[in-house]
């Protein structure tokens, strides 16, 4: 489809403005710029028209089945979009007074507590605005602490090989060097790689916990209470969250800091890319080295506010009662869907998972020549939206699913039914999913061709 | 209770049995003992209908002072939002999608971020944009670490810029390891005597804030040729909408361009979400961090868009990423892009000469007022600091007439007026402070 700037027409416009009631001012010449920005000229209907060409070529939660291993694509409420629009939060100054913001404070409050509760944590921060910056945030923390302490020697963050990649990433942005360990075969800690790593200069863990394969590491407490026999702290990625929250508490499996992916585990919406919400938790003794005045600041003012109320309204929902239900059903759905596909593609590890499981189509690969890229670009056919593609990087040819509990049985049974088609399908027509998608929006685009003649713009020529 | 469940609790029974398993608890076998939380070991309060939660965060929100004229910015401004910015990126499949990961069911939001690119380039006059990063603060420190190399390691950033900023770029620099010196303020802009002793040779970048944080507009242009005569990278955190009248970035020869997106059409939101941009010269192109959406053509040779240059990003390059982060505020710069869309160019001019206009009405009034005065001499845009006596006074008495006043900073208050408010709103507030000082 055409781009906005191709649909400008000189003249059309939309009327917003009133005139200026006042003396109009003027800059000196030379403050002043030289030419205008080349913005689009169009009017209401036409931008409308546009965003909404644009929206029908989207494909989100609300259009179908989206099991994308590791995001938690489950359903998001409605409510939560109106009481995030409500003008008494929308309009207020992120500066004004502190008596004129009690409402504010009460909903971050009444957020933290009950998140604190969840994850067995004593403190937390809604200042950083998506999961890496949480990361950022959290390890800053352990940084603090350590050099509080005047323990200078402490440089290592140990990463296990299974790791999201913004775990070494992030480390590497506190200025730690990373250590990384290799996996056990089941994709958990290898208690001999991580005795071997840890010591004097060991200033904490990053985990997963359930792993990114999707299982949940029962050497769970002797792992923090190694690290931390080592003078090390552990730090929980809350990605996989969605598997255990209600059902067993970060804070009780040893970790000191966690960080949150308010919009995977708590329903808000991604926004194609954000904004999400990566509040982070900690034990008492690293609450002093929060974001504060006097010490760190990820970003401005107060985070992603808004974010955190649609969170705070889906809290409020299920409760108690939900807040369990809703991961046990998680890893039930993600459990069934395994389950389903085992007679046709092989999961990586043949056991019970948590809220999500991987595919090892490397066998696969080898029999039929097709691939897990293809598998996946075979489903865009059917409206699903592809699973994970190779990741985790420990397992190859990997597919990653994750189902969430906002799906019903009968689209489990679909799904699985279309991975033993596309099964089918590479035995008897493996150059036709080599081709998929077929009838998407646009074919397999040329990614090396973008990545070396980069157009990053329109060039109005 | 509120569930988003749908199986039964038969289905789910049912499904138990189809994997063997007669409860939940047997599912989750793995969890050792003393950390499994039995039923109703959580303590929270029990789960609620539809209507009740929304009675009851609808009076947290009542809490809340919404004020009918607000004449404060300080990083957050009350510009109008036309209709069609809040509508669009409502749409359920905006709202809901992921990141574009699988370009063949993604071209709307790849093109509109393609699209947002575009604008934001030709706002700023510079060659390439990111998709966005979390707001403008961490562009700030964003681009200080894409400025750094081996030799050159040292970040300068002038004290006039937001507090938040700078507090910002000194966490991140603490993070690496590495030295933030902050360029004194003299007489309420950037001192360029200060600047030139300052820039060393192991400076790697200055930044300086478009306008700054009193609402000053900086000499950019010569700020520009004495951070380039030193051989550092020039970076200015500019208001989008300043951008309408003055110099842009590229005019004013910076190296880098970010800012604090949330004028384009983001409500105040008590600080979020907002939206960071952040754009550079074709040079330092693959230094960029973030995601970044180009263009390109699919198997049947029409043209498609996807994520590219993700050989910088973390997913690929682990510890040796430049930076960490993966996702952007793709919502946020699709509203910043339909601002922009609606608006156009003539229209974000108007904005910038109105606000601009009325914030020097409001100065000119006030300053008639005996006792209030201007703090800093020099052209400002739409903020300016005054001294006045009984700051408290004044702002509790403009805060009974519904009118949120200007925002203390040191010794006086920082003032902020856009095109939003009315010249009957000026002159009420003004009449206040008239008679509060009188």
């Amino acid at each position: 489809m055409k781009l906005i700037f191709e649909k400008s027409a000189a003249g059309h416009r939309c009327a917003i403005l009133p005139p200026c009631d006042v003396e109009e001012v003027a800059l000196p010449a030379e403050l002043t710029r030289e030419a205008a920005p080349k913005l689009p000229e169009l009017n209401e209907t036409e931008i409308s028209r546009h965003y909404t060409e644009l929206n029908k070529r989207v494909h989100g939660v609300n259009c179908g089945f989206y099991p994308l291993g590791s995001c938690t694509m489950k359903y998001n409420p409605r409510i939560d979009e109106e009481t995030a629009a409500l003008p008494g939060f929308t309009a207020v100054h992120p500066l004004a007074p502190a008596h004129t913001v009690e409402g504010c404070k009460e909903a971050l409050d009444t957020a933290k507590a009950y998140l604190c509760e969840i994850t067995g944590m004593d403190d937390m921060t809604f200042q950083p605005a998506a999961g890496a910056h949480g990361e950022f945030t959290g390890v800053m923390l352990i940084k603090q602490y350590h050099d509080a302490r005047g323990d200078s020697k402490r440089r290592k963050i140990i990463v296990p090989d299974s790791a999201h990649g913004t775990n070494p990433a992030t480390a590497a942005m506190c200025g730690y060097d990373v250590v990384n360990i290799p996996s056990a075969p089941n994709g958990c800690v290898d208690l001999e790689a991580l005795k071997a790593v840890l010591g004097e200069d060991t200033a904490g863990l990053m985990l997963t916990n359930p792993n990114t394969v999707g299982i949940f590491d029962e050497n769970i407490l002797e792992i923090t209470r190694l690290v931390h026999e080592a003078g090390g702290l552990c730090y929980y990625d809350g990605a996989n969250l969605n598997a255990v929250m209600g059902v067993v508490r970060p804070g009780d499996m040893g970790f000191d800091c966690i960080h949150l992916n308010l919009h995977k585990t708590f329903a808000t919406p991604h926004g194609g890319g954000g904004p999400g919400s990566g509040a982070v938790g900690c034990k008492a003794a690293l609450a002093p080295y929060l974001p504060n005045k006097d010490g760190i600041r990820v970003r401005s003012f107060h985070g992603n506010f808004l974010v955190v109320i649609k969170a705070l309204t889906y809290l409020l929902t299920l409760g108690k009662e939900g807040v369990p239900e809703a991961a046990k059903n998680a890893v039930l759905n993600a459990n069934y869907l395994q389950s389903k596909i085992k007679g046709t593609f092989t999961p990586a590890f043949d056991r019970l998972c948590m809220h999500e499981f991987v595919l090892d189509l490397s066998g696969f690969k080898k029999e039929t020549g097709v691939s897990a890229l293809d598998v996946a670009k075979s489903l865009i056919d059917y409206g699903m939206h592809p699973p994970t593609m190779y990741f985790p990087l420990i397992v190859h040819e990997a597919l990653m699913l994750e189902p969430t509990e906002t799906e019903s049985r009968d689209t489990l049974d679909e799904a699985a039914e279309i991975f033993r088609k596309l099964f089918e399908l590479a035995k008897t027509d493996p150059d036709y999913m080599h081709a998929a998608p077929h009838n998407a929006q646009i074919g397999r685009p040329d990614e090396v061709r973008a990545a070396r003649n980069p157009i990053l713009r329109y060039s109005f020529e | 209770m509120g569930s988003y469940v749908p199986s039964t609790p038969e289905q789910q029974q049912e499904m138990l049995q189809a994997l063997g398993l007669n409860s939940f608890r047997e599912l989750f076998s793995v969890v050792p003992e003393e950390m499994y939380l039995e039923d109703g070991a959580l303590n929270i309060p029990g789960g609620m209908s539809e209507l009740e939660v929304i009675r009851k965060v609808s009076e947290m929100a009542g809490k809340n002072r919404v004020f009918s004229t607000v004449l404060r910015g300080a990083g957050a401004y009350d510009h109008y939002i036309p209709s069609i910015v809040k509508y669009i990126p409502a749409k359920e499949e905006f709202l809901t999608a992921y990141t574009p990961y699988q370009a063949e069911m993604s071209q709307g939001i790849l093109q509109s971020i393609f699209e947002y690119q575009t604008m934001i380039c030709e706002l700023t006059g510079m060659d390439v944009s990111n998709a966005s990063v979390y707001d403008g603060a961490t562009a700030a420190a964003e681009a200080a670490a894409m400025c750094r190399d081996r030799k050159r390691r040292v970040t300068l950033i002038s004290a006039a810029a937001h507090p938040d900023t700078i507090q910002t770029v000194k966490t991140y620099c603490y993070g690496t390891g590495d030295e933030l010196r902050i360029v004194p303020a003299k007489d309420g802009k950037t001192d360029l005597q200060a600047l030139k002793e300052m820039l060393t040779p192991e400076v790697a970048s200055f930044y300086v804030q478009q306008p700054n944080f009193y609402g000053m507009i900086e000499d950019a242009q010569a700020i520009g040729e004495l951070v380039h005569e030193a051989g550092a990278m020039y970076v200015m955190g500019c208001n989008p909408i300043s951008l309408g009248l003055l110099k842009s970035p590229r005019e004013c020869g910076a190296d880098v361009a970010v800012g604090e997106g949330q004028p384009l059409g983001m409500p105040l939101s008590y600080g979020g979400p907002y939206l960071g941009f952040m754009c550079t010269t074709q040079k330092h192109m693959r230094k960029l961090p973030g995601r970044i959406v180009g263009e390109t053509v699919d198997s049947k040779g029409e043209r498609a868009y996807v994520l590219s240059l993700q050989a910088r990003e973390q997913h690929i390059r682990r510890e040796k990423a430049s930076s960490n982060i993966c996702s952007n505020q793709a919502l946020c710069a699709l509203t910043a892009g339909v601002y922009m869309a609606t608006m156009g160019a003539e229209g974000i001019a108007q904005a910038a000469k109105q606000s601009m206009s009325k914030a020097h009405y409001l100065a000119k009034e006030l300053c008639s007022i005996p006792g209030v005065s201007l703090k800093h001499e020099g052209e400002f845009f739409h903020e300016f600091l005054t001294l006045l006596p009984k700051a408290e006074e004044v702002l509790k008495a403009l805060e009974q007439a519904d009118i949120l006043g200007g925002l203390p900073v040191d010794d006086g208050i920082l003032w902020c007026a856009t095109e939003k408010v009315s010249k009957a709103q000026l002159d009420k507030a003004v009449a206040i402070v008239k008679e509060v000082l009188a």
